[in-house]
């Protein structure tokens, strides 16, 4: 397996509090893996990790054959190669749909902001918001403001996406149209770490899932083995729990 | 002159013999408030962002503690500490004198220097004391203003790959400018009064011309009455521009 992020004893200390207690794992481009586990498990903390928001006490991040960690690198070059979609979303308020989604492409990558702005259009269509374009964020519902995040996010053309429980703030009944468009990037090849609450959504986009407590990677598996029958008798107490 | 009197008590020939007096002082008022509100403003902004520097590696760590947050967290300190008025006098014939001086001032001496004292002396001292002052307030104000924006906004910035200065310029300043407009409309205010503290050195606004003709009639509500008519005034003019920029930024704004 030709691994695209690859950690190592990764452990990550908030003061007294290990939230990671060395983390193994690797994957692959192209690899859609879910996150899932407890709350205060320390998934989002894996996650923010990947792309140095939060840096490791102990062990080693390596994306694209970048160490994260070490102060030589450029963070910013890094992440422009990684986008991250956030539970609150973080959308510019001051800035309007279109707004938010072409500032990094025209700072970061020089793009024009007429090429840009196709861009944006061609991603609004794909997450079918092309009518928002010129709304700003509160203006929108949160499934619809999730999903020009995501838009934001692939209007780098990042290589990997991260999605730090991209459904938790969200009413039910707009669940559902963030997912879609997420199972669409996966079957598009989109290499995707996601922390997750949706169960159905990890059984059935994940390709691997990984079971996180107290931070460390109790179990990890093919979607089918690991909620149909899990080894460990942790994973087993919390899924009778989820399901 | 004739006099002429109102209401039966206010002496408004006083104020009409006086009016090049009183003119020449609100434009020294207003251009020393003005000067000093756009450098406090700046001076603001980079204490206040020297008070909020972090990174996490050495040596940019301590360069950040010690030679950022450290020395800009003593300087508010002080300026906020100690009255206006000493920080004026202490400038003006302590300090000045230090970097201008006919005989040995370090940034300029000779006839310049005397030309410049002379001339600009309590202008020029009272625009460094008001800024300095102004800055030390104002980047409580920057530094709030930040703080107060959602670290998500960062992290969303920083994520896509921009860099601390692109996401404080096209992310959180503008938040952060729009939640302000408040405290810096009350820090200008303050300002524009403050002004008025310059008259001890013997620069000639606003309070220095009621000064002079209360000294040379012996009659204090008019000069004094006017002068606070005409703060009164601007005060409720600069009143209306933070309002009117409140109105111009606040879109987008869920609050």
């Amino acid at each position: 397996m030709d691994a695209v992020i690859r950690v190592s004893g990764l452990a990550k200390r908030f003061g007294e509090l290990e939230v990671l207690r060395g983390i193994d794992c690797a994957i692959a481009a192209s690899e859609v893996v879910c996150v899932i586990g407890p709350s205060g498990s320390g998934k989002s903390t894996l996650l923010r990790c990947l792309n140095g928001l939060e840096e490791a006490s102990a062990g080693e991040v390596v994306v694209h054959g970048i160490r994260v960690n070490d102060p030589a690198t450029d963070l910013d070059a890094l992440r422009a190669e990684i986008g991250m979609v956030f539970q609150r979303f973080n959308l510019f308020p001051h800035k309007t749909v279109l707004e938010n989604i072409v500032l990094a492409p025209t700072k970061v990558r020089g793009l024009s902001p007429g090429d840009a702005r196709d861009r944006a259009r061609a991603l609004l269509a794909k997450v079918d918001l092309i009518d928002k374009i010129d709304a700003y964020p509160n203006q929108l519902s949160g499934g619809q403001q999730q999903r020009v995040a995501i838009a934001r996010a692939l209007a780098m053309q990042p290589r990997i996406l991260l999605f730090d429980e991209p459904t938790s703030a969200l009413d039910p009944e707009m669940v559902g149209e963030v997912l879609t468009v997420m199972q669409t990037l996966a079957e598009e090849g989109m290499t995707m770490v996601v922390v997750t609450h949706e169960m159905e959504f990890a059984r059935h986009v994940g390709d691997r899932v990984l079971f996180l407590d107290e931070g460390i990677v109790v179990e990890e598996g093919a979607p089918e083995a690991l909620f149909g029958s899990p080894r460990e008798e942790r994973t087993r107490r919390f899924l009778s729990k989820v399901l | 002159m004739e006099q002429i009197v109102w209401f039966g008590w206010f002496r408004a020939d006083i104020i009409a013999e006086y009016s090049t007096l009183f003119w020449r002082g609100l434009l020294t008022t207003i251009g020393l408030t003005v000067i000093c509100i756009v450098q406090g403003a700046l001076l603001g902004l980079l204490l206040g962002m020297a008070r909020l520097a972090q990174a996490r590696h050495s040596p940019a760590r301590e360069l950040c503690t010690y030679g950022l947050r450290w020395p800009a967290t003593v300087y508010v300190s002080f300026f906020r500490g100690t009255p206006l008025f000493v920080q004026i006098l202490l400038i003006h014939f302590a300090v000045m004198p230090l970097f201008v001086h006919p005989t040995d001032g370090l940034l300029v001496s000779g006839e310049a220097a005397r030309e410049i004292k002379q001339n600009y002396g309590a202008f020029l001292s009272g625009v460094v004391a008001l800024t300095l002052n102004s800055g030390a307030y104002i980047s409580e104000v920057f530094r709030a203003g930040i703080q107060s924006i959602d670290r998500g906004q960062v992290e969303a910035s920083r994520s896509l790959g921009m860099s601390y200065w692109r996401t404080m310029y096209h992310v959180v300043l503008p938040q952060a400018f729009r939640r302000m407009l408040p405290p810096l409309g009350n820090n200008a205010i303050a300002l524009l009064k403050d002004s008025s503290l310059v008259s001890a050195i013997g620069l000639a606004e606003l309070a220095y011309a009621a000064r002079t003709v209360a000294g040379a009639y012996s009659r204090y509500w008019e000069p004094y009455l006017t002068i606070s008519v005409v703060y009164w005034v601007l005060t409720l003019g600069l009143t209306y521009v933070v309002r009117q920029l409140e109105i111009r930024y606040g879109r987008g704004d869920s609050r």
